[in-house]
Formats: structure tokens, C-alpha cells, sequence
């Protein structure tokens, strides 16, 4: 023990004259800037997912409706409340917040005289905290949930112009599961889809690899499921909570993979078989996509059905609308097929009002439906579009589809910014290309780009296939010398609409064009052919702005006789689905109310 | 006598089940209940010590007091969701939880993190671990009266923990490292700030040495105090300092570098006496290491790259069946973590191996007959043990 041992102790009394050496004020230091202190909720950009509520380990969150908050498409209308008993600061739910709404301050302290204040929702109790700037945010290049969807190949744009083939490959099983990790299961997709796909449930199954499952909830809200997974409008994917900070999950190409890996022999099992015969029978007139789901329903609940399709083929604008390059004829008869396995008799070549009249039907069926879609196309009406070279585009690609010799225009202008211009720009390209060896079409549209009702994906695919569209032109006059069209003569657009929102387009005269062509065709909308029904049930009727009325069910003003799809409703085919099945349920009702009384 | 010799004749001998016959009856002996809140130990155990005159003769380990289940609770939650979890396991050190949870998570499922990640994981780990020291010393003194010691580590503790709340977001559970990197780089002036406080931990451990280590009273109290033979490391299971002090160079961050430890230039702090004091001094110099391994690791980390690798969505992230056990070197010795998985969505079976589990229990008993009772708190906190990482 050296003498040191005792001295060296002492020399700690050189702080004795030191400042404290604890924090001066701890009541009023501040935090770091990343500090996880209390929770914020930016209320208007919450969507309700819950994500947040699925991660927390604690159960500290419950999703809970709040005042002021409406449910509407895209937002659950919940908000979540947080219980600071159970929260243990971790910020998960920061993490995986799917808008980026959820931030937590970088206070310390917080005091409350009431006892229940540690129970609140974010955003809507006011807190001292509210506004602060600092605190956890989710920090850049950091992520729990992956953001990127994975790409559909696609045949490449020079391949594809040659032909109608299948653009999409659909994805690989390797593909599709990455793609459905992606999901969070919110359901808002399912609140959104017309026909509530139940779409977290069969995204799951492909996460599994169970794709019999799959394919049985895809069946139980959409028997047009192989078409939906290719041409689905997909508001669902719209509404995507992913979508908020990254890309929505690919709902529709999952879709369709499942219906890619069931083999087509296998449907018929999963799919199930016709209900238990009721003695009753509908006839339905056309065998479109809302027909034929309610077809379907109806056969499933033991009903007899019959399907009268006036053309060749049954698809209605799944056929005859929709080129076989984004929807194949192959896979539609598959679909068709499934349907008809049930037993319904799709007679198709037989048109109503004139083979067989609205009054047999009413005789020999218990119930009627209508579903005869929108085939006739509209016109502009414009100077020329009486002349030889003006067509409907609803006409051409009908004549496509029955493999009629089109007249293929060396260089063409079409009228119109929603899908089926696209469609007929699209297909009438590839015969340009087969014909000519080269693309020579326009496409214009009194809207500007990123408000043309088309897909997104339809106009970016026009582009790369060498069409060019030309956004906020309108069109004044199809130029005709010596009965033979040689161009449409435009105006620049300054507005669509007047103040309270009428269609009252406004040009720019200065900005004037002539594209030269040869064809010119309109696909600015279509209507219904409802000459079928005849003068009397016409006049019998009840309508509404030129569509027949019907109520919520779809049923018309006449008991026996139910309307649907494109012809009272659309606008797609999802919503022909949604159509089919709920006209079906009501007639479902209907019968079992009559034989109740 | 010698001291440290167990003198059999004092105590009764065990029967042939390990029981004892002491006579309680007999006036001799006096039972004494050390904790569960007892200063010595930094959180709930108690020692249930048999003393005769001012001698132990018997001491049984009790624990049990902070037992919360987190073992078993990460079987009911996903893999993300494990990972608040596993730093409260242990309060003074966390981090090493989180490291070693996300990196067994990280090898079943054959997961990558980012190089910068891992300069920065292992950035945490050793300030984690100059906490850790620095609430020992303050124990350690505090043990036997010295408890300026204690306030003034806790102030060099409290600025780490302002550089924890700048890097980290939070003081003492950080939930900074999980499975795939950690959360976010350096903040901006970080590094400078970083070096202010390990300049005054340097300062503060000066002046520890001083009061402390050169101070008659502690030396009287600890040199040759609390031997631990170096035969029974083997046996006892004894690792980090607690072994190194008895001239044993374990260390997992040299034997089995993880990490970036393969990129650092050091050399395990060992002893040779293997009694208290020894035990203090690895500590404290092991405490100097950690200081200059920051600094390394300041000089030497990338201050661009990603800190995260692309994680499947952890909503439903399943790892394919599988067990691993990884482990490293915090403060008290070897921490392991042993995973199963069963290619489910949550850990099938997660064992926690803390070092305080051998130290703290069957060592501990052990050590502690023979002693002086004055001398048991001191024994405890030289053995630096944290129960709830004995109790996961």
C-alpha cells in the first residue's frame, strides 16, 4: 500500500467548486431532432389503412371511426387511436405507415390533468405537440414494406405492331410472389372494386402457392376473372394503399396469375356445379360480361338460363371491342366456357325482336334480362362525317374481330381520348404495319394528356407503338375532296367545360390544323341499340335521359324484366360484373318472394 | 487462514441430494435476505445468504423478480415485431440484443446488410458499451462507499446517452438495429460531438482512477477479494472480463470477429489476479479500448451508402425453417442468441444466452461462501451482472 493510495483519493476534492455537473434545466431541454417523442397524424393524407395497427406489437392502436372523417373510396374513414399505456416508442407504425401521414414530435414530457388523455387519436385531439416539425420521421433510404412493382414483360413495340398476339406475359410464379409481398392487406381495394373482389385474400393464396384457393375467391365475386386480370379497368389499384409513397400493388396482373396457374381443366372443379333446379328460368339477351355473370349466379342458384346473343360469338365487347392483343379470343371462349359448363345455353346468332320477339320471352320465362350493352357508336357530328371515309370505331373493331376485310388507311385520324380509341388506333396500326410497313395514325382528344379517360398504361403502349396523340385539339370539320376524305381540320382547346361544368368546349381559332388522311374515325362514346324492345314495351317503360330506369337491383319499371351493364350503367367491365351479380340476386329475391306469397 | 480458502470446518457438510444441514435452531446461524432491491446488482435478484458470525456459509441465487416472458412473447409475434422487443432484455447494454436478434433473423434468412450498416452497428455496440462500464464503475465504488463515483459516471453515462438520443432517437432503448441495417446514418456534427464525450468520459475516468483505483479503501477491500480460480472458468462457463481478468484472453470480438471487429486494430485488456480488483481494472481498461475503438471507427466508417437492404414486406415475412446461434462480446462476456425458425412468419423457438446467467447464479454461489458479508454487495457488481438478461 503506497502512501499515494491514501493522497491520490483527495485530489477528487479539486471538483468541490465545480458547477453541478447535472443537466441545469431538464424541464425546458430539448429533444434531438430525431427523437421519438409523442405521436402526430397528418388527418387529410391518413387513409385509414390500418398498417399501422397490423405492426404494432403491443396493441397499442386501435382503427376507429372519427368524426368529421367520411368513408369514401381510397379512405377507410378510420383514424388510429393510440393507447401511450401500451405504446412502447418504437415507431414502427412510422415505419410502415403507407402515406407517410405518421410522425412522432420530438417532445419529452407531456402532462395531463385528465386521466384519459393517454388514450387519443392523432390529429384530432388537439396535443401541445401538434404542428412540431422535429422529432421521428421515417428516415430516407430506410423502408419495412418494398415500394417497386415488379414490371409485366411485355412483348417489345416493334415485335408486337406486327401483330394482334398477347402483349403481357403475365408474371412468373417467382414474379408474382414478390409482387403480392407487396401488400398490406388493408382492403380498401376490396371497398373500391365494383364486384368487392375479396383482393388481400387471393393475394395472400398466391403467397402461399395455393392457387386453387385463389381461384375460388376470384370466382366468388368475379367469374371474368381471366378477362379482368387483363383488362380491368383496376380502380382498385387506384385506391392501393402502397400507391401513396410508392407504386400499387399490380392487383390485376396478380389476378391473372392465378387464373394463368390453374390449369383450364381444373376450373370446372374449383368453380363448382349448378345449384339444386328450382323450376324457374330466365332469359337473358346478350352475352356480354354482365349477362353472363348474372348467367352464372342464376345457374349456381339452380335456375334455368338462357343466354340469346345476336352475334356470332358471345363476349359481347369483350369480343367485339376489345382487340385480341390485350384480351386473346382463346381466353375468352375459356372463360365463356366455364360459364356455359354450368349448364347455361348461350344461343348466340339469334337476335331479339326479330327471331324471337320480347313477348315470347315474357311468355316462356319467368324472368327477363337485359344486358345488351353499347354498340352503336356516336358521332361528332361535325362538317364530313356523312362522307365514305368517316367510320365508327365500335364498327371497325367489330369487323376486326369477325376477321371482315377492313379497308386499311395509309394514314388515319381518330376522334377521341378513352380506351376504345386507343383500341382502334392500336389495331388499325398493326394492319397498317402488316399492309404498309408502317404506322401512320393520330390520335386526338379535346383532353390534355393526363386527363384522357384512357389507361394510362393504353397511352403509354400507343406511344412506344409509334401513334401519335395529339391532346386538347378539337375537331372542326372532316376535310372531303371529290367524296374521299383527306383530313380532319382542328382547333387548339382552351377549355372543356364552362363554369358549373357543362360539356361547352372553347377554341383557340388561331391554332388551327389539318391532319391529313385518308380515314377518319370517331370513338368519342357509344349507345344503345334498344330497337329490340319494340314500340310497346318502349312506350311502356320508364326512362331516364334516354336510359331505361331501374332501381338499385337493376330491375325496371316492369316486374318481370331486369336491365344492366353498359346499356343502363357502365362504364367498363368490372362494373358489368358488379351489374350481373346484383340483377342476379334480385331475381334470385324476386322468385322466392312470389313463391312465398 | 487464508481468506479466499473455504474453510469447510465453518459450515456443515451437504448431504449426498447437495441439501445442507445447517441448524438453524442452533443459534449460529442467521439468515439474511440480500435483495431483490438491493443496490449491488443492477436490477432484481436476491441472494438468500446463510451467515454464521459475519462469515457467509451458504448463499442460494434467487431470481425471478423481473421475469417478463420475452422469450416466449417473440414466439407470438413476427419477426418484425421482435425487435422492440429484445432490447429490454437488458437495460444498461440493449443494443446487443438488437444486434444479435437481427443478425440471427439476418443469416436464416439470408439476408446482406449494408457495409455502412455494420460500421455503424458496431459504433453502437462499443458506446453501448462504454455505458455499460461506466454504470459499473459507479457500482462497483458505490459498493464500498465511494459514491462520487457513481455521480460522476452517471454524467458522462447521461452525455452518451444525448449522442444515443442524436443517433438513435432514444436514450436507453434505441430500436435502432434490426434485421436488414439500422435506421439511419450519422446526424449531421455527430462525429465531433461524439468526440467531445468520449474526451470527457477520458477526463472522468482520470479522475475514477485517481478516487477509485488508487485509493487504500477500495484497494484494501478488493485486491485478493473474490477469486475466481481460473479452473472454473471452463465449468462455470465464465467469459468476458470476468475471465480476462484471470489472464484468460477470451474475447468474441478477436476470437470469432463479427461485424467490422476484423477491420480494427486492438488487443483484448486481460489481468492475472482474478480477484475483485483485477476484475474493476480490466473493466476500466477495456472501458479506454472501447473510447479508441470509436475512434476507429469514426475515422475509418464510410459516410456514404445505403444502411438498409430491401426487405420482403415485413408484414408477412417468413424466414425458411432453420437455427443458428451467433454471439458476441458485450461488457459481462459472451451474449449469444440461439433462433429456430420454422419457415413461418414468427421465431418457433428464441433462447437468450446472457452472460449474467452463469455469473450471476451458479458462480455466484460459489464465490460467495466464505465471505465476508460487508464484502458480498462488492462481489456481486464485480461479477457485472444484469438479471434480466438472466431472465428472458
Amino acid at each position: 500500500m503506497a502512501i499515494n493510495d491514501v493522497l491520490s483519493p483527495f485530489r477528487g476534492w479539486k471538483h468541490l467548486f465545480n458547477d453541478p455537473v447535472s443537466i441545469k434545466d431538464p424541464i425546458n431541454r430539448e429533444a434531438a431532432d430525431r427523437y421519438r417523442g409523442f405521436h402526430q397524424n397528418e388527418i387529410q393524407d391518413c387513409i385509414g389503412c390500418g398498417t399501422c395497427e397490423d405492426i404494432c406489437q403491443n396493441g397499442a392502436i386501435d382503427m376507429l371511426p372519427v368524426e368529421g372523417v367520411e368513408t369514401v373510396e381510397g379512405d377507410s374513414g378510420l383514424r388510429p387511436r393510440i393507447d401511450y399505456g401500451r405504446c412502447c416508442w418504437c415507431a414502427l407504425c412510422v415505419d410502415v405507415c403507407t402515406t407517410g401521414s405518421l410522425t412522432m414530435s420530438n417532445l419529452y414530457k407531456w402532462a395531463d390533468s385528465d386521466g384519459d388523455a393517454f388514450l387519443f387519436t392523432p390529429g384530432v385531439d388537439a396535443k401541445e405537440w401538434d404542428g412540431e416539425v422535429r422529432g421521428y420521421r421515417r428516415p430516407e433510404g430506410y423502408s419495412l414494406t418494398p415500394h417497386e412493382r415488379v414490371e409485366m414483360r411485355e412483348v417489345e413495340p416493334e415485335v408486337r405492331i406486327e401483330n394482334f398476339e398477347e402483349i403481357a406475359a403475365g408474371y412468373s410464379i417467382e414474379e408474382a410472389i414478390i409482387e403480392a409481398d407487396r401488400c398490406v392487406e388493408c382492403g380498401l381495394c376490396v371497398a373500391t372494386c365494383p364486384t368487392h373482389m375479396a383482393v388481400p385474400d387471393y393475394i395472400a393464396a398466391i403467397r402461399d402457392g395455393d392457387y386453387d384457393e385463389g381461384l375460388r375467391i376470384l370466382y366468388d365475386t368475379n367469374p371474368f376473372s381471366q378477362v379482368c386480370g387483363r383488362v380491368c379497368t383496376h380502380k382498385c389499384e387506384d385506391v392501393c394503399a402502397t400507391g401513396h409513397t410508392g407504386d400499387p400493388i399490380a392487383i390485376r396482373w396478380l389476378k391473372r396469375h392465378i387464373t394463368d396457374q390453374v390449369p383450364n381443366e381444373r376450373y370446372a372443379e374449383i368453380v363448382g356445379k349448378p345449384g339444386p333446379a328450382t323450376g324457374k328460368s330466365v332469359a337473358i339477351i346478350g352475352a356480354g360480361p354482365a349477362g353472363l355473370t348474372a348467367a352464372f349466379d342464376l345457374a349456381k342458384a339452380g335456375h334455368k338460363v338462357v343466354v340469346f346473343e345476336s352475334r356470332k360469338h358471345p363476349g359481347g365487347m369483350l369480343r367485339y371491342g376489345i382487340p385480341e392483343y390485350r384480351l386473346p379470343y382463346d381466353v375468352l371462349d375459356h372463360e365463356i366456357g366455364v360459364i356455359a359448363g354450368l349448364g347455361v345455353d348461350i344461343r348466340c346468332d339469334t337476335r331479339i325482336g326479330t327471331d324471337i320477339s320480347m313477348d315470347d320471352l315474357k311468355a316462356d320465362y319467368d324472368a327477363v334480362l337485359l344486358t345488351i350493352g353499347l354498340h352503336l357508336g356516336r358521332s361528332t357530328r361535325i362538317p364530313g362525317t356523312e362522307a365514305k371515309g368517316v367510320f365508327k370505331a365500335v364498327d371497325l373493331l367489330r369487323e376486326i374481330t369477325n376477321g371482315d376485310p377492313v379497308r386499311v388507311p395509309k394514314q388515319a385520324v381518330v376522334i377521341g381520348g378513352g380506351n376504345v380509341a386507343m383500341d382502334i388506333a392500336r389495331s388499325l396500326a398493326r394492319l397498317q404495319k402488316q399492309k404498309y410497313g408502317k404506322v401512320d395514325m393520330t390520335v386526338t382528344a379535346l383532353e390534355t394528356l393526363d386527363h384522357f379517360l384512357a389507361d394510362a398504361d393504353e397511352i403509354r403502349e400507343c406511344g412506344e407503338e409509334g401513334i401519335n396523340i395529339l391532346d386538347a385539339r378539337g375537331p372542326q370539320e372532316v376535310m372531303v375532296s371529290r367524296g374521299r376524305v383527306t383530313g380532319l381540320r382542328t382547333w387548339a382547346v382552351t377549355s372543356i367545360f364552362d363554369d358549373i361544368g357543362r360539356f361547352a368546349p372553347h377554341y383557340n381559332e388561331d391554332d388551327e390544323c389539318v391532319h391529313p388522311a385518308d380515314m377518319v374515325i370517331e370513338a368519342i362514346g357509344q349507345m344503345a341499340d334498344v330497337s329490340l324492345l319494340g314500340e310497346d314495351l318502349t312506350e311502356e317503360l320508364e326512362w331516364n335521359r334516354g336510359r331505361m330506369l331501374i332501381d338499385k337491383a337493376g330491375r325496371t319499371s316492369l316486374p318481370w324484366l331486369w336491365a344492366g351493364g353498359d346499356a343502363v350503367a357502365g362504364p367498363d367491365v368490372v362494373h358489368a360484373v358488379a351489374d350481373g351479380h346484383r340483377m342476379a340476386e334480385s331475381i334470385t329475391e324476386a322468385f322466392a318472394t312470389v313463391e312465398g306469397e | 487462514m487464508a481468506l479466499f480458502e473455504p474453510d469447510r470446518s465453518q459450515y456443515p457438510d451437504k448431504n449426498p441430494d447437495g441439501t445442507c444441514d445447517i441448524d438453524l435452531t442452533s443459534g449460529k446461524y442467521l439468515k439474511v435476505w440480500q435483495g431483490p432491491n438491493h443496490p449491488g446488482i443492477t436490477g432484481n435478484m436476491s441472494v438468500e445468504l446463510t451467515v454464521c458470525g459475519d462469515e457467509v456459509v451458504e448463499g442460494i441465487t434467487h431470481v425471478g423478480y423481473l421475469h417478463r416472458g420475452f422469450e416466449k412473447l417473440m414466439e407470438r409475434r413476427s419477426f418484425i415485431q421482435c425487435f422492440p422487443i429484445v432490447c429490454r432484455i437488458c437495460v444498461p447494454e440493449p443494443d446487443f440484443n438488437e444486434y444479435l436478434y437481427a443478425a440471427t433473423v439476418e443469416e436464416l434468412a439470408g439476408i446482406k446488410v449494408p457495409e455502412r450498416a455494420e460500421w455503424i452497428r458496431t459504433l453502437i455496440l462499443e458506446m453501448g458499451r462504454i455505458n455499460s462500464y461506466l454504470m459499473y464503475l459507479g457500482g462497483q465504488a458505490g459498493a464500498f462507499g465511494l459514491g462520487i463515483v457513481g455521480q460522476w459516471t452517471t454524467y458522462v453515462r447521461d452525455l452518451m446517452l444525448d449522442r444515443f438520443e442524436e443517433l438513435t432517437g432514444a436514450r436507453i432503448y434505441h430500436m435502432f438495429i434490426l434485421p436488414g441495417g439500422v435506421r439511419d446514418g450519422l446526424p449531421e456534427g455527430f462525429k465531433e460531438r461524439l468526440e467531445e464525450t468520449l474526451q470527457e468520459v477520458e477526463r472522468t475516468l482520470k479522475d475514477v482512477h485517481e478516487v477509485m483505483f488508487q485509493n487504500a479503501v477500495f484497494k484494501k477491500r478488493t485486491i485478493g477479494v473474490g477469486y475466481i480460480d481460473p479452473a472454473l472458468f471452463e465449468p462455470f462457463g465464465v467469459t468476458g472480463p470476468n475471465a480476462r481478468a484471470g489472464g484468460v484472453a477470451k474475447d468474441v470480438r478477436k476470437d470469432q470477429p463479427y461485424l467490422v471487429y476484423d477491420q480494427l486494430e486492438f488487443e483484448p485488456v486481460t489481468d492475472t489476479a482474478s480477484d475483485m480488483f483485477a476484475r474493476s481494472d480490466v473493466r476500466r481498461r477495456d472501458l479506454l479500448l472501447s473510447v479508441d475503438l470509436v475512434r476507429q471507427i469514426l475515422r475509418k466508417m464510410p459516410d456514404e451508402g445505403p444502411i438498409m437492404t430491401k426487405l420482403p414486406n415485413v408484414l408477412h415475412w417468413k424466414i425458411p425453417r432453420g437455427e443458428t446461434y451467433l454471439r458476441g462480446e458485450c461488457s459481462r462476456g459472451e451474449y449469444g442468441y440461439y433462433l429456430v425458425t420454422d419457415g413461418s412468419g414468427k421465431p418457433r423457438r428464441v433462447n437468450v444466452r446472457g452472460p449474467s446467467y452463469t455469473h450471476a447464479m451458479a458462480l455466484l454461489e460459489r464465490l460467495i461462501v466464505n465471505v465476508n458479508i460487508s464484502d458480498v454487495a462488492g462481489l456481486m457488481v464485480s461479477l457485472h451482472t444484469y438479471p434480466p438478461e438472466i431472465e428472458r
